[in-house]
């Protein structure tokens, strides 16, 4: 089934919040932000901007009539910087004018009088001065310091993974109306309904129950709208709650790319340690997460590092630790992934850069390590399936890793200025929210008495198609037809204390507190048809709308039975909520299970390298992925191939540059470059895992969103391969993005001044 | 008061030449639509239909609304989304609905604006051009590859066009909607733009660079628009001297056939520069006076040994070689009112081989780290005459005036490259920045110097000869 968004976005009929029709009088917010990363402000300059024609009041800290306080995880956050600077960006103030630009223009003409400090901008620095978010953490299995007697092979070096720009094509907005008695209604493009909820009211001083948000959909998100869509929407009320007007703000996208966190940024220190069979014996590494200059959602990606330092291998004697490093660039964040990419790339590195020491191709040792069931992770969980092995399996029966060596070998002997390389990836990754408390959804399905059903969840629709499968999950589950089923906006009065939806997890923990819904609904409505037909309830069927008794074809339709079933004063409301089971860490020991499945892939990458310019091409992509029982392929192929041209994005091009003061210099579309469909591999080929599904997820269909991400990595290692065929003494480069700059230095490496 | 059709309704409006057009479409016309998703041309969201007027027929071509002043609308059919559709979906969108080609949507308008302008152009039911069509529409959801499965079908569907009777056939099979064959005479019927200010305080062109840099100023100044300026328009050829209005656009030169016979990969260098759209819409003059170290015309043109024809309000002209435009960083030969009113060079001969090579960050649609063309005239093996330029390693688009010299009279071989690009290295003097490192750039114009003669000599300057020689440099 097709996305049911499709007709609504090709005709350009889809609302996003700058085309939500204006209340008159609607105010238009533009922040004003530091001009420096680190600093006191001693005086701001709102003369030039409040005398600007259209300028109607400029909103600073003093305004706020609840707390000056926007964090999620640690409250280290102000809405508005008073009066230290953290970062170069950081709000300081919101001006209303007439309209957007009026607003923008003015915000650029406040000057400041800041006593400028020293901008940190590098995790090992702050590490070196101890500058934390929160207190590092380490997870370990067997022992490290006595495993290392025990390899053949020892390797250690140092590595370094760059952030990324999340690049929704829709920027940060939102647009806040007032209600009666000082209540407020916010549209917003969010992830995280009840995190502005809840903000909102800490900053207003209000209760929850006077915030309402509602989200109809986001133009992208990718994590970059879970906890960084607050401050906007919470400005916009603000100015709502100040103003009595409407509110908008529309983040410029200069302005979004400069004020916004980005993917973590990580350095890494490693040791490996293999024996004569190439069994990984050791792992040691330190993680350095350049965190930025407020919590924001650090601590949880930190986490999920952590989780997914081995990948799909199995480890005996690991240790990791994490430092959470405070910078003075904007506050990362959550993107695709969730940190879960950086554990991976590091592995992978080390693999890569141990097979280049021992003289095999990394496969051999990727291979061999693979994790099978009953061998744990660092975190004590064991996987419950021996997808890692089996996907590797299905990859080589359908793809032969030794034929595309082989023909990789036989371009690059009658090849001179291209050359082609070849990389595998596994994959394996956790799903779950680690934080155990936000695996739990509801949602609430009302059935009219027409026969017509609506349906709302927390779940919020970005593009991933999450809508779809909620109808999918209706439909199936009280067995009607899909157009009978309309999905509302995710609104916090219809479904509250909603988790963001992330992790991968929206279609898993929203679908099944969905189907709870309508699986208590179906018993109301069999109860009804059997008083109806005189039937015992067990022999009622309700089958494609229509309804059955022993198996025989009724003449009760579905309208007649829901009409039924209203005149009989049966509810014909549910509300469903669902809990994850199982699940369950303890942070004190570092063990536990926490994720209710994972999810497994293989993909082989190859790459063909201009030796001459520097440049590259992906060739193709070949994926065996674990979707489980997938309910909607479409979608779900869909999500996989952005998936891995925004992982190869994260590896080949993307690149964020800062000068050492703290300044984004990549700051625009024209500096920071995302894939373009020449950049796309040029074949992307997915097929499915074979594999029953597994219970816990939504319909045995398994949660797609971030997993196939982590394929993209393959590329660095490609390129690279690609690069050793022009040069046998070519070493191994652990710094990504693997850019045209770096290939054309590694290749010429000694001749470069 | 500027005048044109937005899809099928007559606009009459008072907004100011220097307004958005984007800003027009969202804002004063309240079309929804079209998306604003980066206003420097570097996303495609906001992508529109520009219909021009010409003998009797419109020619319908892709531009980023972000960057056109209102006042380049006048006398035009522009079309966004909702000109495009009618009750059911038309085979484009369609396409892209069957192949999963959207998922968040907020870039998808613009995806099917220029998969319809492809429907419309000459190169419709070619596929490279299908997806050339979408080069300068960045999506981050899909990976694409949905995307360009609706763009083949597409070119499958429009090899049965008729390419005479197009607006009909297009219409016909429901691409577009009938109004388009009223058009014309709607056109026709709108006069002239009342005249350009009387005082002048900017000249924009295609907007492509002013519109990106300076906005707000664009937006409050009375400007000269200069792109549809009768005297600065087409490409003529005199012997076998071209001469380009200094509005001549990239695409333009593209569509001269003259050009692309003497140049038979200029295709595929200008598949390195910007975006269709932007293609669509830059100017050479632009380009030129806009003096970026790195603009890709003004290095082909230097290469080409160009002269620019300099005119002033009174009628005054003058020439200049193009090498002697550029002064110093942003700096030019250019008075205060003077224009570029055109630009020529002479076709290359027999004996004349060139080549242009561009390397950045992303291969497309993106600013070049380096970029450089080269002429050479070889004889019996014999370099009688060179003229090289490039991009991103000097303050200025730099002619390499001393190594262009040098290279007059010398062999065809790897030691003269050798010995020239120790020449060349010592008239550059790149700086680090965000397109790359010094010695990045160095290493680079290294390596495009020698794939110059590479694409130009294969048979005597080989990767057999040239590649050993780099490694062990």
């Amino acid at each position: 089934m097709k996305n049911i968004d499709s007709k609504g976005h090709v005709t350009g009929r889809s609302i996003y919040i700058d085309d939500i029709p204006e209340q008159q009088g609607t105010l238009h917010g533009a922040i004003v932000v530091s001009p420096v990363a680190h600093g006191v402000i001693r005086k701001v300059n709102y003369q030039a901007a409040e005398h600007t024609s259209g300028v109607v009041r400029i909103i600073t800290a003093k305004d706020i009539p609840g707390e000056n306080q926007i964090g999620s995880i640690v409250l280290d956050e102000q809405l508005f910087a008073d009066p230290e600077i953290h970062f170069k960006g950081q709000p300081v103030a919101l001006i209303l004018a007439t309209d957007h630009d009026t607003a923008w223009e003015a915000a650029e003409k406040v000057t400041f009088d800041i006593e400028e400090k020293e901008a940190v901008t590098s995790p090992r620095e702050a590490t070196k001065r101890k500058s934390f978010l929160v207190p590092p953490r380490t997870f370990q299995q067997g022992n490290v310091k006595s495993a290392w007697d025990h390899c053949k092979y020892v390797v250690n070096g140092s590595a370094s993974s760059a952030g990324q720009e999340h690049l929704y094509l829709e920027t940060q907005g939102t647009y806040a109306l007032p209600s009666e008695n000082g209540n407020i209604k916010i549209y917003s493009s969010t992830q995280g309904p009840t995190a502005i909820q809840k903000i909102t009211a800490r900053v207003l001083g209000y209760p929850m129950h006077k915030i309402e948000v509602d989200v109809n959909r986001l133009g992208g998100g990718f994590g970059g709208k879970e906890d960084q869509a607050t401050p906007w929407a919470v400005m916009a009320s603000l100015g709502t709650y100040l103003t009595h007007k409407a509110v908008k703000i529309i983040l410029p996208r200069h302005i979004d790319l400069m004020i916004t966190g980005k993917r973590h940024p990580y350095e890494y220190d490693f040791t490996i340690g293999l024996n004569d069979d190439l069994k990984i014996i050791a792992f040691e590494a330190d993680y350095f997460q350049n965190g930025g200059a407020a919590t924001d959602l650090s601590p949880a990606i930190l986490e999920r590092t952590l989780f997914h330092i081995t990948n799909a291998y199995y480890i005996p004697n690991i240790r990791g630790t994490v430092y959470s490093a405070k910078t003075n660039l904007a506050p990362n964040t959550a993107f695709r992934g969730f940190g879960a990419p950086q554990g991976m790339f590091l592995i992978e590195t080390a693999i890569a850069k141990a097979a280049e020491v021992i003289g095999v191709k990394p496969a051999v040792i990727q291979k061999n390590n693979l994790i099978r069931k009953g061998e744990t992770f660092p975190y004590g969980q064991s996987p419950d399936e021996d997808n890692a092995v089996k996907a590797w399996m299905q990859f080589d029966n359908q793809f032969n890793i030794q034929e595309i060596e082989k023909s990789v070998e036989q371009f690059n002997q009658y090849s001179a200025t291209k050359k082609k390389g070849f990389a595998l990836i596994p994959i394996c990754f956790g799903i779950s929210f680690t934080n155990q408390s936000m695996n739990q959804a509801r949602a609430l399905v009302h059935i009219y008495q027409d026969g017509s059903i609506g349906i709302s969840t927390g779940a919020v629709e970005m593009g991933q198609g999450v809508n779809t499968k909620m109808m999918q999950v209706a439909a199936q589950v009280l067995s009607v037809n899909i157009d009978r089923i309309k999905i509302e906006t995710t609104n916090t009065t219809r479904v509250s204390n909603t988790s963001p939806t992330a992790a991968s997890s929206g279609a898993d923990l929203n679908g099944k507190a969905l189907e709870i819904a309508c699986n208590q609904l179906n018993k109301r409505l069999y109860a009804v048809a059997a008083e109806v037909l005189k039937a015992d309830v067990n022999s009622i069927e309700i089958r494609e709308e229509k309804i059955f008794n022993e198996g025989k074809l009724t003449a009760l339709s579905w309208e007649e039975l829901v009409m039924t079933a209203h005149l009989q004063r049966v509810g014909l409301t549910e509300n469903g909520h669902y809990a994850t089971p199982e699940i369950n860490f303890d942070k004190e020991k570092e063990k536990g299970h926490p994720f209710a499945y994972h999810v497994f892939g293989m993909a082989g990458i190859t790459a063909t390298v201009d030796v001459l310019r520097g440049t590259y091409d992906i060739d193709k992509v070949s994926i065996v992925h674990d979707f489980g029982k997938s309910m909607n392929e479409i979608i779900d192929h869909g999500q996989v191939e952005g998936a891995v041209v925004q992982g190869i994005g994260w590896m080949t091009m993307e690149e964020l540059v800062s000068d050492e003061k703290g300044k984004l210099l990549s700051n625009s579309l024209s500096t920071y470059k995302v894939p373009d469909i020449y950049a796309a591999p040029k074949e992307i080929v997915i097929s499915d895992l074979k594999s029953e599904g597994n219970e816990r997820a939504i319909l045995k269909s398994k949660a797609v969103g971030e997993p196939p991400f982590n394929y993209g990595i393959g590329a660095f290692f490609a390129i690279q391969d690609a690069m050793r065929a022009f040069r046998k003494d070519y070493r191994l480069i652990t710094s990504a993005p693997i850019t045209h700059e770096k290939v054309l230095m590694g290749l010429y490496h000694d001749q470069v001044s | 008061m500027i005048t044109f059709i937005l899809n099928n309704h007559l606009i009459k409006t008072e907004a100011p030449a220097g307004m958005s057009l984007l800003n027009f479409i969202r804002n004063e016309a309240g079309l929804k639509g079209t998306k604003s998703g980066c206003k420097e041309g570097d996303c495609g969201a906001c992508t529109v239909l520009e219909g021009i007027l010409h003998k009797g027929k419109v020619n319908y071509k892709t531009i980023v609304s972000c960057l056109t002043p209102l006042g380049n609308a006048h006398g035009k059919h522009i079309v966004t989304v909702e000109g495009i559709n009618t009750d059911d979906l038309t085979p484009v969108q369609q396409e892209i609905v069957n192949s999963a080609g959207t998922q968040c949507g907020f870039c998808t308008p613009g995806f099917i604006v220029s998969l319809t302008g492809y429907s419309l152009g000459r190169q419709a039911g070619l596929k490279p051009a299908a997806i050339a069509s979408v080069a300068g529409n960045i999506c981050r959801c899909t990976g694409y590859k949905s995307i360009e499965k609706a763009a083949l079908k597409l070119a499958d569907l429009l090899k049965e066009k008729d390419f005479d009777h197009d607006i009909e056939w297009l219409s016909a099979h429901h691409f577009i909607p009938d109004y388009f064959k009223t058009i014309p005479q709607r056109l026709a019927d709108i006069g002239k733009r009342d005249s350009s200010p009387a005082q002048p305080d900017m000249i924009i062109g295609g907007g492509t660079d002013l519109m990106v840099q300076k906005p707000q100023l664009v937006k409050v100044s009375a400007l000269n628009l200069t792109l549809d300026k009768p005297g600065l328009t087409g490409i003529t050829q005199q012997g076998n001297t071209i001469v380009c209005g200094g509005s001549v656009t990239v695409n333009q030169l593209l569509d001269f056939e003259p050009l692309t016979a003497a140049f038979p990969k200029l295709k595929d260098w200008f598949k390195l520069v910007s975006s269709e759209q932007i293609r669509n819409t830059a100017t050479l003059a632009g380009n030129f006076v806009n003096a970026s170290p790195i603009g890709d015309m003004s290095i082909l043109f230097l290469a080409l040994e160009a002269t620019l024809t300099l005119v002033l309000p009174t009628g005054a002209k003058r020439k200049l070689l193009l090498k002697d435009f550029f002064l110093d960083y942003k700096k030019l030969d250019l008075a205060k009112d003077e224009i570029i009113e055109s630009v020529e060079f002479d076709l290359p001969d027999k004996h004349d081989s060139v080549n242009f090579e561009k390397v950045s960050k992303r291969l497309h649609l993106d600013i070049a780290s380096v970029n450089s063309a080269i002429k050479v005239t070889v004889e019996d093996n014999i370099i009688t005459h060179a003229s090289l330029a490039a991009g991103g390693i000097a303050p200025v688009p730099k002619y390499f005036s001393k190594t262009s010299e040098w290279l007059s009279g010398k062999p065809l071989s790897a030691q003269t490259l050798t010995k020239a690009e120790e020449i060349m290295q010592q008239e550059v003097s790149p700086i680090s920045d965000v397109r790359g490192s010094t010695s990045y750039k160095r290493l680079l114009l290294r390596q495009l110097f020698f794939a110059h003669f590479m694409e130009m000599f294969p048979q005597v300057i080989t990767a057999d000869v040239v590649l050993p020689v780099l490694k062990a440099y």
